[in-house]
This record gives structure tokens, sequence and C-alpha cells, in this order.
């Protein structure tokens, strides 16, 4: 059965395997406010009592594609998520992932001196078949997703706007910029708690 | 009615620097009269009511009031852990990697103010995480930070270790680890929603 939102009180915890009482647990209540609002985040997100901007499938869409092309361990957990609001759309997601995932980061920087440190990557865009599921406003939210994830420093006026002609409204496109930020946090404490659990001293 | 980005005619810094930026946004603020209790708690601090970084960001208040809940925990906590400047250096390094010009402006300048390095700070900015640091913990964290924000990671038991025998214990290794995570959720908001402008 896929796993229930609101059936894991932490999901860091459970995604690095911390229980009450091990070594691992105690160190995060350690910064009890992070622990807490990394939770509070993921709520506000995930089940929020607000979807007349962002959709619960587009905001379930769009975390399995960042942490999937982040190719984070996590991506199982968003996986049963998906899976349970939209088995089509995340079977269209996982066909168009090998050409997708790349290594990053990458991309221009604005014009100057570090122009020596421009490196050279895939702009990607939903192909027809994908689009074909997941409709144009949800195709360019992926696409965005994509900058993102990898290129995120050649962000511009110009994606946005491709968002806001695809029918996403500012506030909209806040959101799902918090969604993809925040995973890509979520995705990294959890490799960095991951491998320090192996590790405690 | 769609909305629309607004653009902006400045030149926008091209090259990483300590210097105090400002931050325009493509997009529009929440208007000040729009705010409601709901917008005043996700800002936390009142006062950032006049700052459009976070102006803009309010319009998803309860997001907004849990990150910045999550930012000062992993940054102001002093109970224990990681020094300031070394949280601040993780930033600074993981906002390098990404490219965030205004990211690595405000904390490079704070990892500088903390440790009183400004010169190892700018060497970071100006040759990148891989210019020689000659201190282990710098060092260990610098290369901590990367590893954690390239794509795949790269993060693993060896960063851990490195980071241990540079004298950090469970707690100071975690405020590293959540120190760069941190700043792969702020620098996507920073790049993505508009773009430094040049020191006044």
């Amino acid at each position: 059965m896929a796993p229930s939102i609101t059936h894991v009180t932490d999901v860091i915890d459970h995604l690095i395997g911390a229980e009450e009482g091990d070594a691992l647990f105690a160190l995060r209540t350690q910064r009890p406010d992070a622990k807490q609002n990394a939770q509070a985040s993921f709520d506000a997100l995930f089940a929020s009592d607000d979807l007349s901007q962002v959709s619960q499938l587009e905001r379930l869409a769009v975390a399995y594609f960042t942490v999937a092309l982040s190719q984070s361990p996590t991506a199982g957990f968003y996986w049963d998520l998906l899976d349970a609001e939209s088995p089509e759309v995340l079977g269209a997601l996982a066909a168009a992932l090998p050409t997708a995932v790349t290594t990053g980061p990458y991309g221009d920087y604005p014009e100057g001196p570090l122009s020596v440190e421009n490196v050279a990557g895939l702009h990607w865009a939903p192909d027809a078949a994908l689009t074909a599921v997941v409709g144009e406003r949800l195709g360019a939210a992926l696409a965005h997703t994509h900058l993102l994830v990898y290129r995120p420093r050649e962000s511009s006026p110009d994606a946005l706007q491709a968002l806001l002609d695809a029918g996403w409204s500012t506030t909209g496109v806040v959101t799902l910029s918090q969604l993809v930020a925040f995973l890509s946090f979520q995705l990294r404490v959890v490799a960095g708690l991951t491998a320090l659990k192996g590790e405690l001293a | 009615m769609t909305d629309t980005v607004i653009r902006h005619t400045f030149d926008a810094p091209n090259a990483f620097t300590q210097a105090e930026l400002g931050w325009e946004p493509w997009l529009e603020p929440l208007p000040l009269g729009e705010l409601t209790e709901r917008h005043y708690l996700g800002l936390v601090d009142k006062r950032r009511a006049s700052n459009p970084y976070f102006r803009l960001l309010v319009r998803d208040p309860d997001i907004l009031g849990a990150r910045t809940r999550t930012d000062n925990d992993i940054f102001y906590n002093e109970k224990g852990g990681l020094s300031r400047a070394l949280r601040e250096l993780s930033a600074a390094s993981a906002s390098r990697t990404n490219g965030c010009i205004f990211c690595a402006s405000v904390h490079s300048r704070f990892a500088a103010h903390h440790s009183k390095r400004p010169d190892d700070v700018q060497r970071l900015l100006d040759d990148g995480t891989s210019a020689p640091q000659d201190d282990p913990a710098w060092r260990a964290v610098i290369d901590a930070s990367v590893a954690l924000t390239v794509t795949p990671g790269e993060f693993g038991a060896s960063q851990v270790r490195a980071l241990r025998e540079a004298g950090l214990d469970d707690l100071a290794i975690a405020d590293a680890i959540h120190g760069a995570a941190f700043f792969n959720w702020a620098n996507r908001l920073m790049l993505s929603l508009g773009e430094p402008t040049p020191p006044q």
C-alpha cells in the first residue's frame, strides 16, 4: 500500500531510518526548530489547505521529477505518493526520465569574467508523448523543474514568462519554485545524515 | 488575466563579490495592502514586509514561514556544533558551486566577518571551491558542501571522515550538512525569482 502522508510523523526521520531512542534521532533533536520546520515545510507543500494555484497532482508530479532527476534514494518515497495519485502521470514521467537525467550543476553565467566557468548541458523539455499525458501546463512546470535542478544559474525572466503563458499564476510559480527548492534541501539532508549514520562517533 | 514578468534594465553583477548587493524580483511581490495575519505569520519578522524577496515568497505564506524557521535554527542556534564562521562557509561553498552570485555575496561576507579571514574567503570566490585552503576544517567543510551540492550527490563516508579528522563532532558534521543543504534551497529561489543589483 502507498504510504499516506499523514501516517509519517517526520519524513526525514522516516527516510534516514531514525527512530526515537537512537543516536541519529537524538542528534536531530539538538536542532529542534530545524527538525520541526523541515517537517512543517513538507506539510505546507504536500498537505496544503489551498490547492487553488497548484493542484495536488501537480505538486506530487513535480516532487517525483525533482528527486528522480537528482538521482536521490528519496525517489522511492515520492514514487509511491505519485503512484497513489496518478499511476498514469507516474508512468509517463518514468518513461521520460532516461531522456532527462544528467549531471549537474551546469549552465552559463552572466557574460563577463565568469564566462570561462560556463558549462554546457542539456536543455530539456517534455516531448509529445509526455505532453499528451500531462498537458501543456504541467509540462511547462516539468521543464522549469529540470532548469532548477540542474542549471539554476541560467534562470531568467523568459523562463518565468513561459510558466505564466502556460497558465501558472505568480503565486503558483512561487509554490512551484518552493517545491523544487525544498526537495533539493530535503534530499541532501537525507543523503548527508544517511552517510553520517554509518559513521557516528 | 495572465500575469507578466518584470524585466530590469540595470547591469546585474557578473562576478562573485563580498560587496553588498541588492536583489530585484522578476515577479510582482504581494502588495503591502493585501497582507493578512497569515501572511505576517509567514514573514516571521514583520520588518521583512519591506523586502521584495520576502514579500514575493509570502504569496505562499506557510512554506515561507517554515523555511525561515528552518533557516534560523540551522544558522543561528549556537548550542554546540559548528562555529558560525564554518556554517557560513558551507552556505558560501554551496552558493559558489551552484553559481548564486547574490547568496555567495551575503554568506561570504558573513564567513569573512565571523572568521576574520576575508582573504581566505575571497580565494573561494575568485578561484572557486578547489582553491587551496590551509585550514583542514575549511578544506573539509568546503569539500563536503560541494559533494552534497553536485548531482548526483557525492557525499558519503569519506566526507564524514574528513570532517571528523578536521575536528568536527557529530553535531558539527550535521550542521555542515544542513548549512550546505539549506543553500541548495535558497540558491534555487534567489537565482530563479529575480536577480542581484549592483553594489550601492
